[in-house]
């Protein structure tokens, strides 16, 4: 019923004293998330949010168990902040941090490729799996069970795409927001082989936007691995060449890649079709679940 | 943020990358005995954060004080693709023999930044990557080490720049890539950097762009982007003093959204049913009422804007907060100066259309109505 994230996750949360941080986790448990344990520098030995607090992310794996790492961390310090979840070894951390500097996020790049940690975001809503638990700040009431696995750079557009599909009835596996950064950890890629590759996955859900390439690289990849029906929306048909369009990665060069144009072509040419409105895209997946 | 040229050549000069004698001058008198001072022939520069300057009639070459007066005149005072010219950089103009171009961005399809030189500098760098890919030799570069001397020379090398000047070109390159990281550029160029007879090279222009979310830590530029801010877009400034994303267009629709994917969404649905998309204006997340409100006031200032849409979708944000921001931006007015239709979903929808006053707004559940009851009453105006 879900890829990355169950009912079996256990959570730490870095800055879970701040008002974000303890907010979300609140409505994280609310959920049904397991969250064991937070991670703010300074503050171990306190409690949060009704779990313990601990000085580093490595006492709350080595004390409890944690695997999975949701980042509430200021931008200055979320770089580090992501190093730390890297070193710990987890399994998956999830970056929430909106306004990280570009060369961190370089730096951490980097990293990444040398462990077996999987980074979500930075500068996304998180992911969710209906029913079972959710990881970041999507409001949960939205989301119902089902068969349809969705990926998205952009956190209110999932929301609007998602509230399209439960209006008609239509539930999803796991929703990710991979987030709208230059450079983020997964990408549309990789989640689009995590659905492929699920099998109560029967369709799929990719909003992209301008800017980029990397929609057109996962249309490419469609193309020659994915054989689950995907359905596409890009936002940012009408945005001006040369302007930043908010996300830092929502700019159109103007030379000809990145637009929306290029990016509603290469889906085309996939066998992706993609919906001039949300609505549209939820009369694609209807069609392709019969 | 970009610096202005005189800026980024100021930052490049004080690292050691030669650059030609130049002052900064805001009127021609100024201008005139600044030329004096360094020597004819000078470059007469407007100093706006534009690309294409020279073609634009912005940069003029000049051999004597009347040339120089009037350029300065002609310059000064402009309007150069939508930006005033308040000052003019006079520089010491250089007799060269090649033009090459050195810069440093993010690829961010690798994650990692890329050392680029090209002989075919001198003219617009984005064609050239067009139309002959193979004329920029580019070099990744490990975020974690830096960049080694070896890469500047490989670069520099694979570019086919002339052995006399390679160790002075991978030098300047050492150096400005040392300035990228250390001020967070996101881009650094010099373009051209060039090459003299006697095989010095000089950078005649300078291009700093600094990645706005790391001024933090940059204090000097920040006070350098202050001092930069001054020209530009009036409603572009305010917005930069409310802290919105915001993006002036040519329609009539306002448009003001949470989350840069869902604004963007609701300006592609404005053109789809017909209208025009007057701005892009993202509140971001978790915005407070007095944000709503400050919202609404930008777009209201805009005169080209006939109507407004407001599409929440609360995640972060709360509808509650977002009512009461929308009231208390409207109740002040007599008469509401152009139509708001407000869209609410998400968390704290119902209790964000309990609060909201329905008198001076019109409400629609769904995304898809909201625009086109937008567009309605634009088109209603503009008829």
């Amino acid at each position: 019923m879900s890829v990355l994230v169950d009912d079996d996750t256990r959570v730490v949360v870095q800055g879970i004293t701040g008002g974000e941080g303890k907010f979300h986790a609140e409505q994280m448990m609310e959920y049904g998330t397991n969250v064991v344990a937070g991670a703010v520098p300074g503050k171990g030995g306190q409690e949060a949010a009704g779990v313990p607090v601990y000085d580093t992310v490595q006492q709350a794996v080595e004390e409890e168990d944690a695997d999975t790492s949701v980042i509430f961390v200021p931008p200055a310090f979320a770089g580090d902040a992501v190093f730390e979840a890297l070193d710990a070894d987890l399994d998956l951390a999830v970056a929430i941090t909106e306004g990280i500097p570009t060369q961190d996020m370089a730096r951490v790049n980097k990293r990444l490729s040398e462990t077996d940690t999987r980074l979500i975001g930075p500068n996304c809503p998180g992911l969710i799996t209906p029913g079972e638990a959710k990881l970041g700040i999507l409001p949960g009431n939205i989301f119902s069970e089902g068969n349809v696995g969705l990926v998205s750079r952009s956190g209110t557009l999932t929301y609007q795409v998602v509230d399209n599909l439960t209006n008609r009835g239509i539930g999803q596996t796991t929703a990710i927001g991979i987030g709208g950064d230059p450079i983020i950890g997964t990408s549309f890629i990789d989640a689009l082989e995590l659905f492929e590759n699920d099998d109560d996955t029967d369709a799929i859900v990719m909003c992209g936007e301008i800017g980029g390439e990397d929609e057109e690289q996962a249309a490419a990849y469609i193309d020659e691995h994915v054989d689950t029906p995907v359905a596409g929306f890009i936002a940012g048909r009408t945005a001006p060449p040369g302007k930043r369009m908010g996300h830092a990665g929502a700019i159109v060069s103007g030379s000809g890649t990145g637009t929306a144009e290029s990016k509603i072509n290469a889906l085309n040419d996939a066998g992706v079709p993609v919906g001039d409105t949300p609505e549209e895209v939820a009369d694609h997946i209807e069609e392709f679940l019969g | 943020m970009k610096l202005h040229e005189y800026q980024a050549k100021g930052v490049f000069a004080d690292a050691g990358i030669p650059t030609p004698d130049s002052q900064l001058a805001s009127d021609v008198d100024g201008a005139v005995a600044a030329a004096e001072e360094i020597g004819y022939p000078v470059a007469i520069k407007a100093q706006v954060q534009v690309g294409g300057r020279g073609k634009a009639g912005g940069i003029k070459l000049v051999d004597d004080e009347d040339e120089a007066r009037e350029a300065a005149d002609s310059i000064l005072g402009m309007d150069l693709k939508g930006y005033h010219v308040d000052s003019v950089l006079v520089e010491g103009a250089v007799d060269f023999t090649d033009e090459l171009y050195v810069g440093i961005t993010m690829d961010r399809g690798e994650g990692k930044p890329v050392a680029m030189v090209s002989t075919k500098g001198g003219v617009d760098i984005e064609e050239v990557a067009e139309e002959d890919p193979d004329a920029i030799a580019k070099e990744h570069i490990d975020p974690s080490f830096g960049m080694h001397p070896y890469q500047a020379r490989k670069a520099v090398y694979d570019a086919g720049v002339d052995p006399a000047v390679a160790r002075d070109v991978s030098n300047v390159l050492m150096t400005l890539y040392d300035l990228w990281e250390q001020k967070d550029g996101s881009d650094a160029e010099i373009n051209p950097l060039m090459v003299t007879a006697d095989d010095e090279v000089i950078a005649a222009d300078a291009v700093m762009n600094v990645d706005e979310d790391a001024l933090f830590r940059q204090p000097e530029l920040a006070e350098m982007e202050a001092e930069a801010a001054s020209t530009g877009d009036d409603l572009e400034q305010k917005a930069d003093e409310y802290g919105f994303d915001y993006v002036r267009l040519e329609g009539n629709t306002g448009i003001i959204g949470n989350g840069a994917g869902l604004v963007m969404t609701t300006l592609d649905l404005v053109d789809y049913y017909g209208g025009e998309p007057a701005n892009f204006l993202d509140v971001g997340g978790g915005a407070k009422a007095d944000r709503i409100a400050n919202a609404l006031d930008m777009v209201f200032s805009d005169d080209n804007v006939e109507s407004v849409v407001f599409n929440i979708f609360g995640g972060i944000t709360r509808g509650d907060e977002v009512a009461k921001g929308i009231n208390e931006a409207l109740e002040q007015f007599d008469e509401i100066p152009k139509p708001v239709v407000v869209r609410l979903a998400g968390t704290n929808w119902e209790e964000g259309m309990e609060i909201l006053n329905e008198d001076l707004v019109t409400v629609e559940q769904t995304l898809e109505d909201a625009v086109q009851r937008a567009v309605e009453y634009a088109e209603e105006v503009s008829e």
